[in-house]
């Protein structure tokens, strides 16, 4: 039983290699935003971006200018110091040119915000509720979708996909409004995909929303992490989730929840290695 | 004034017992608090490497699990905040030398200072205990983080690990309350003659500043520690818990209305201490010196309407945020002024690159680092992707591991001569600020890289992606304790070797009331008030 299911697994692996692809989790030495799958986390790094290039700059003036002095104004360059200590022009200019700066970056930094927050007119719901420690996700619009357990898989079953991967992903159809409703049974949690731009607390009592909507042709597998401080294991609850496209979805809302034999996904994978 | 020798004093010289335990005097009590600091700091530092050791490679190698980890953590950011930087910075430097440099023979209530004081060893006993006493299923110490939100620090620690945490940091708020009343009197009432608060130095203004701060948040710490503690008890309260219609998110309110303004009591005295190292070692007195003291000011009282940027994600409404991404960004303000003042002071100077003044420029570096990631962090849009990660980790250890730690060691080696009187041996120094230097931003600068890529904060353990920007990092922090070690180094050699230190040992640049004293200064200095004349440079 366990060679075939082996076999299967790998068989399983071979022909989801293309999804692999669109995969989005972090890279290996990666040093920049992971890869935008919707449209907040475009205009996010578009923000970020913008910012990014307002701080450099910053730091560079300083730098530069810091160098400068001190090779100018060194002791042996400069022996005799002035007594300068005021110039009012000079001070009036270092406090309205940082408002400038931070007046043109406050106008499209709102403007993500409220893109952000403002929930859209949406076309599904999707529960998420945390517990110590994995994550349980419900279709409240889907009433014969049970609600489902994702559990972390172990580093035998995980592989280079360890603490990302889990037992059962979370499956949302592509190029969809996708509202998400998080809640916790009892620790804070955080409920995080930063391919989407995505992170919303849960909380214990309270029931917090946020939404995205995958691009078209951005299909595949997505990984976040749990990311507020809930306790031992809150390193090990990860975020699994397959975005797929409209049609595969509805066959698996009319499966009850679950991929078609034909369906060659990480979902009905790690089924079968369970089995 | 003429400097009289250290023992010349009026009571007979007291015993080692009666004078280091009964201590009343400012200088021996800042003695006291600056040991302190630095015993702190070997736990904290240590607690660091072990933290960086396990994360060098993925896997689980060094701790038992998850939760001996968050212990770590959690006692890390305590110790280091409460135990390492505010007693070094305002119980070491603001003690020994906010007296002097007003022309004050002392504080105001000497034996308040003394209470201020021993209550600190108290409180780090207090937490050191709860590393060895149950805290939850998982094992023993609490492992809640240094925020210590519920559920995780009520429900989630029922073991007393937490409530020996509440004691020690409920005694460690007093002490800072007792010291804060102690400086605000000290400096609205004994300032000689002629000194008027426009010509007060900028050290004084900072903790002035900084007291006021501490006066006005650690109340609202302490009350959020109780309500936790009486939450804790069984048929208690149930003010952060939902079954009783209590909100975990109103802890987080309450410790961050603290807990905002806190960043500022560790950052707030380093920005006193640059400023006078800068003007020393440029031979010019501070540029803009009213906008120095007032930007500060205007960062203390801005510095308390701006805490729940650290809540980005909790879901607040929209309205809120932008408020608190408006209200953030303001801060930049007055930041820029006192950086470029630092420059402008530096401008048309005669610089001379001593170790305090290495120190003091790259603080000034650094601290532009750590501000400008304030600034992105600050929008609230871009925050969702940051916010928890390893870039908020390298955010705040700018400010703080370079900031502050960098203010504290530039205070240090400005003031060492006059403090001990002994002269540090150059070289032994320098290897410590150049290892420190490089030791840090090699542990830092790639967790921005961390962050940017979505490692969040506090694992234990990481997917493999996360793997080579981890073990530069680790890399850094053995670096940085080479560095630890040359600082120990110099101050062993620097009490066997005890090279005197005159009156004015950094020369003509050097121009507050502390040079007018001898080196150490007498046991009680200004028998007779200095008074200030009108032309006197600040």
């Amino acid at each position: 039983m366990r060679i075939v299911s082996n076999i299967l697994k790998s068989l399983v692996i071979l022909f989801t290699m293309p999804s692999v692809a669109f995969a989005n989790k972090p890279t290996d030495g990666g040093y920049w935003l992971q890869d935008a799958a919707t449209p907040v986390m475009e205009e996010l790094t578009k923000l970020h971006n913008f910012v990014f290039w307002i701080i450099v700059a910053i730091t560079l003036f300083v730098m530069v200018l810091m160098g400068w002095i001190m090779f100018r104004f060194s002791a042996k360059r400069n022996p005799t110091a002035s007594m300068t200590t005021h110039h009012v022009g000079l001070e009036v200019a270092w406090t309205i040119v940082p408002i400038i700066i931070l007046l043109v970056m406050v106008v499209p930094s709102m403007r993500l915000l409220y893109f952000q927050d403002a929930l859209p007119e949406t076309d599904m719901t999707i529960k998420v509720t945390g517990n110590t420690w994995n994550w349980e996700y419900a279709y409240p619009d889907f009433p014969n979708v049970e609600s489902f357990i994702s559990n972390p898989l172990e580093k035998e079953e995980a592989g280079d996909l360890y603490l990302l991967k889990t037992d059962a992903a979370l499956v949302v159809p592509v190029d969809t409004k996708i509202k998400v409703l998080i809640t916790s049974s009892n620790n804070l949690h955080s409920f995080a995909v930063p391919a989407f731009g995505v992170k919303m607390d849960a909380v214990p009592g309270r029931i917090n929303e946020t939404w995205f909507e995958v691009n078209p042709g951005k299909e595949g597998t997505y990984f976040g992490q749990c990311s507020e401080l809930c306790g031992v294991n809150h390193y090990k609850m990860p975020i699994e989730i397959e975005v797929v496209s409209k049609d595969e979805f509805k066959s698996w809302i009319a499966n009850d929840g679950a991929f078609t034999k034909t369906l060659t996904s990480n979902y009905t994978a790690s089924i079968e290695a369970q089995d | 004034m003429v400097s009289t020798t250290y023992d010349d004093h009026d009571d007979g010289k007291p015993g080692f017992f009666a004078r280091w335990f009964y201590s009343t005097n400012h200088k021996d009590i800042g003695t006291l608090y600056l040991i302190f600091g630095i015993i702190s700091g070997i736990i904290g530092g240590y607690l660091s490497l072990m933290m960086r050791m396990e994360l060098a490679e993925p896997g689980i190698q060094i701790f038992e699990n998850g939760h001996a980890y968050n212990v770590f953590a959690s006692m890390h950011g305590l110790i280091m905040i409460f135990f390492m930087v505010m007693p070094a910075m305002i119980g070491g430097f603001g003690n020994w030398f906010v007296p002097i440099m007003i022309g004050a023979p002392d504080m105001a209530f000497p034996r308040m200072n003394n209470l201020s004081f021993w209550l600190l060893p108290v409180a780090l006993i207090c937490l050191l205990i709860s590393f060895f006493v149950p805290g939850s299923a998982s094992g023993n110490g609490f492992g809640g983080g240094w925020v210590m939100y519920p559920p995780l620090s009520t429900s989630g620690a029922p073991g007393p690990a937490f409530d020996f945490i509440i004691i020690g940091l409920l005694a460690a708020g007093f002490s800072s309350i007792f010291g804060a009343i102690n400086f605000i009197t000290t400096i609205l009432n004994m300032r000689a003659p002629g000194m008027t608060m426009h010509k007060m130095p900028l050290f004084a203004w900072s903790v002035l500043v900084t007291a006021f701060l501490l006066l006005l948040a650690l109340p609202v710490l302490a009350a959020s520690l109780f309500m936790l503690f009486t939450d804790r008890i069984d048929g208690g309260t149930g003010f952060f818990d939902p079954a009783m219609g209590g909100d975990p998110e109103m802890f987080q309110h309450l410790f961050w209305f603290f807990g905002h303004p806190e960043v500022y009591i560790m950052i707030l005295p380093a920005f006193g201490m640059v400023s006078h190292v800068v003007s020393t070692f440029s031979k010019k007195p501070i540029f803009g010196y009213l906008g120095m003291a007032y930007a500060m000011v205007a960062i203390g009282v801005v510095g308390f309407v701006v805490w729940a940027h650290h809540m980005y994600t909790v879901g607040m409404d929209v309205d809120l945020k932008a408020y608190f991404l408006a209200a953030t960004l303001v801060i930049a303000v007055p930041t820029g002024v006192k950086i470029f003042s630092w420059l402008a002071t530096m401008w048309g100077g005669s610089i001379s690159f001593t170790i305090p003044m290495q120190w003091a420029l790259a603080f000034i570096f650094l601290f532009v680092i750590g501000g400008v990631t304030g600034v992105m962090l600050a929008n609230a849009g871009v925050d969702v992707a940051l916010h928890d990660t390893y870039y908020v980790v390298a955010h705040f250890h700018y400010v703080l591991s370079m900031g502050a730690v960098f203010g504290i060691f530039c205070g240090f080696y400005y003031w060492f001569g006059k403090m001990s009187g002994y002269l540090y041996n150059k070289w032994l120094a320098a290897i410590h600020f150049w290892l420190f230097f490089i030791g840090v931003n090699v542990i830092f600068f790639p967790q921005h890289f961390l962050g940017l890529n979505g490692m969040p904060r506090r694992y234990v353990d990481y997917p493999q992606e996360f793997e080579l920007w981890n073990q530069v990092s680790s890399f850094g922090a053995y670096i940085t304790l080479a560095g630890v070690a040359f600082f120990l180094l110099m101050l062993i050699e620097a009490f066997i070797r005890k090279r005197p230190a005159s009156e004015n040992y950094w020369g003509e640049g050097a121009t507050t009331l502390e040079w007018t004293l001898s080196s150490p200064p007498p046991y009680h200095q200004f028998n007779t008030l200095p008074r200030i004349e009108e032309n006197d440079e600040h």
